[in-house]
């Protein structure tokens, strides 16, 4: 029992330490620092910790594009349910694409309306799926960022080595440092810093951000997920604004190494290449996605059997403010349809859809309106 | 979605490995870290080995398991830091 309290006072003492720091470096600026995150998971996190009342009020932590189910576009949603629609066709996706919003529908209504919608733990699992079921054409949604692609593009490769012929990519990848650099180029974004996105940097290795202080002068700290580990990088931050120095540093070491994952990357560039892609909210992005190389073409549901579909204009969508909240630029509060007519149950927007996405973790955790202690 | 799980590689056939969590096992496929070894701790991401990691932060992640299950802390104060909280905490007491 002793161990016990020591430990929990210890964890507790450090966490208040950092952030007694953090206020000591960041007070004689005299002004806010802005630290954005773009991984969904440590947006949660985040909030889970109560990090945002626990830090000083002149440190503001804002939340980028770190969630890929927010950053799908309309029509991407829109072609998988037509793909959907189509008798002799199997949905394989992950599950928090089901309720997301397209133009006119979701998945999760198409599945309702009879649609053949698997959701997956593995894009493996679709290979099984395609094995299982050789008279129909199995589409898996790949949607996903660095951490997700690198799987996508394993799981085509073995399809081909098992000479299946009837599974097939829906692809919306996308890559995370493009974005980063669209948002500092916008003279609007205003960020001191960013954490950066530990699991993503598993792949690319630490170095893949090495572009935020070579050009454009600010830091960035990859970080873990726990609240101890994100304070820390915050700490790390704060250091380098006092002193404005910008050096891109590591404190998820354990895991994260300068180079990443060789295999995985390997994989996902033998596989695809990167092209310009729209995100939502934040437009054509250049060499922000993933397209699936000529010779991997056979794979390419899009390739293989186009589909057209129009976007339909949505006036409550039309409302929706999600992209400028995925730039950090508003939160979700001042949305008109936030936590009115746009609730997780009954999501008008994508950013409210999944649990990662900033609107949904704001309306869970109270919006940062409450503040604990003192 | 991005959500890593540390399990223990316990047995591998070809790009296949068996791998442990809290005594459930399940498949992952060593694709993407072809170096894994029986043994080693690794991060899943997605049904694929993404990543080795060292048994002393698997364990700390399954006392933290444990503890959310109603478990007490079955290690003292400072050797539940690792070295980078040991680290920092050095820094911070040297003023740094």
């Amino acid at each position: 029992m002793e161990t016990n309290e020591t430990h929990k006072v210890s964890d507790r003492a450090l966490a208040g330490k950092l952030v007694e720091e953090i206020d000591r470096l960041t007070r004689p600026l005299g002004r806010k620092v802005r630290y954005m995150e773009v991984c969904g998971t440590h947006t949660v996190s985040i909030f889970r910790a109560g990090l945002r009342q626990l830090l000083p009020p002149q440190i503001e932590l804002v939340s980028g594009p770190g969630c890929p189910v927010c950053v799908t576009p309309d029509s991407y949603m829109d072609k998988a349910i037509a793909y959907a629609k189509e008798l002799d066709t199997i949905i394989a996706t992950f599950g928090d694409m089901l309720k997301v919003p397209g133009s006119e529908s979701s998945l999760s209504e198409a599945m309702a309306a009879g649609a053949d919608i698997r959701v997956v733990y593995s894009p493996l699992d679709s290979l099984k799926i395609a094995k299982e079921n050789p008279n129909k054409t199995v589409i898996f949604l790949a949607v996903g960022f660095e951490t997700t692609a690198p799987t996508a593009a394993a799981a085509v490769i073995a399809a081909k080595r098992a000479g299946l012929k009837n599974l097939f990519m829906l692809s919306a990848q996308k890559l995370i440092p493009p974005a980063m650099k669209l948002l500092l180029d916008d003279e609007r974004t205003n960020v001191d810093g960013f954490l950066l996105p530990g699991h993503v940097a598993v792949v690319t290795g630490s170095d893949a951000f090495l572009f935020l202080a070579r050009d454009y002068h600010k830091p960035g700290v990859v970080a873990g997920f726990e609240a101890v580990e994100i304070l820390r990088a915050i700490y790390r931050l704060a250091q380098m604004t006092t002193a404005g120095e910008a050096r891109v540093e590591n404190e998820y070491d354990k895991v994260v190494s300068r180079e990443g994952n060789g295999a995985a990357q390997r994989a996902m560039y033998d596989v695809y290449e990167a092209v310009d892609t729209p995100w939502r909210g934040l437009g054509d992005i250049p060499a922000s996605g993933l397209r699936m190389r000529d010779e991997w073409q056979s794979f390419d549901i899009e390739r293989v059997r186009p589909i057209e579909v129009n976007v339909k204009p949505n006036k409550a969508k039309s409302l929706c403010r999600c992209g400028e909240v995925l730039k950090g630029q508003i939160v979700p509060q001042e949305c008109p349809l936030f936590a009115k007519a746009c609730v997780p149950e009954h999501a008008i927007g994508p950013c409210m859809v999944s649990v990662e996405g900033v609107c949904a973790a704001h309306y869970k955790y109270g919006g940062g309106k409450f503040k604990y202690g003192a | 979605m991005c959500l890593a799980v540390p399990v223990k590689v316990i047995a591998i056939n070809d790009e296949l490995a068996t791998v442990e969590v809290r005594g459930v096992t399940r498949e992952a496929s060593l694709m993407l870290l072809p170096e894994a070894k029986v043994g080693d701790y690794v991060l899943v991401h997605a049904g694929f080995a993404m990543q080795i990691v060292t048994e002393n932060d698997v364990r700390e992640t399954n006392e933290l398991w444990a503890e959310m299950n109603g478990a007490e802390r079955t290690v003292g104060a400072i050797e539940a830091l690792n070295e980078d909280e040991r680290r920092t905490i050095e820094r911070l007491r040297a003023g740094k």
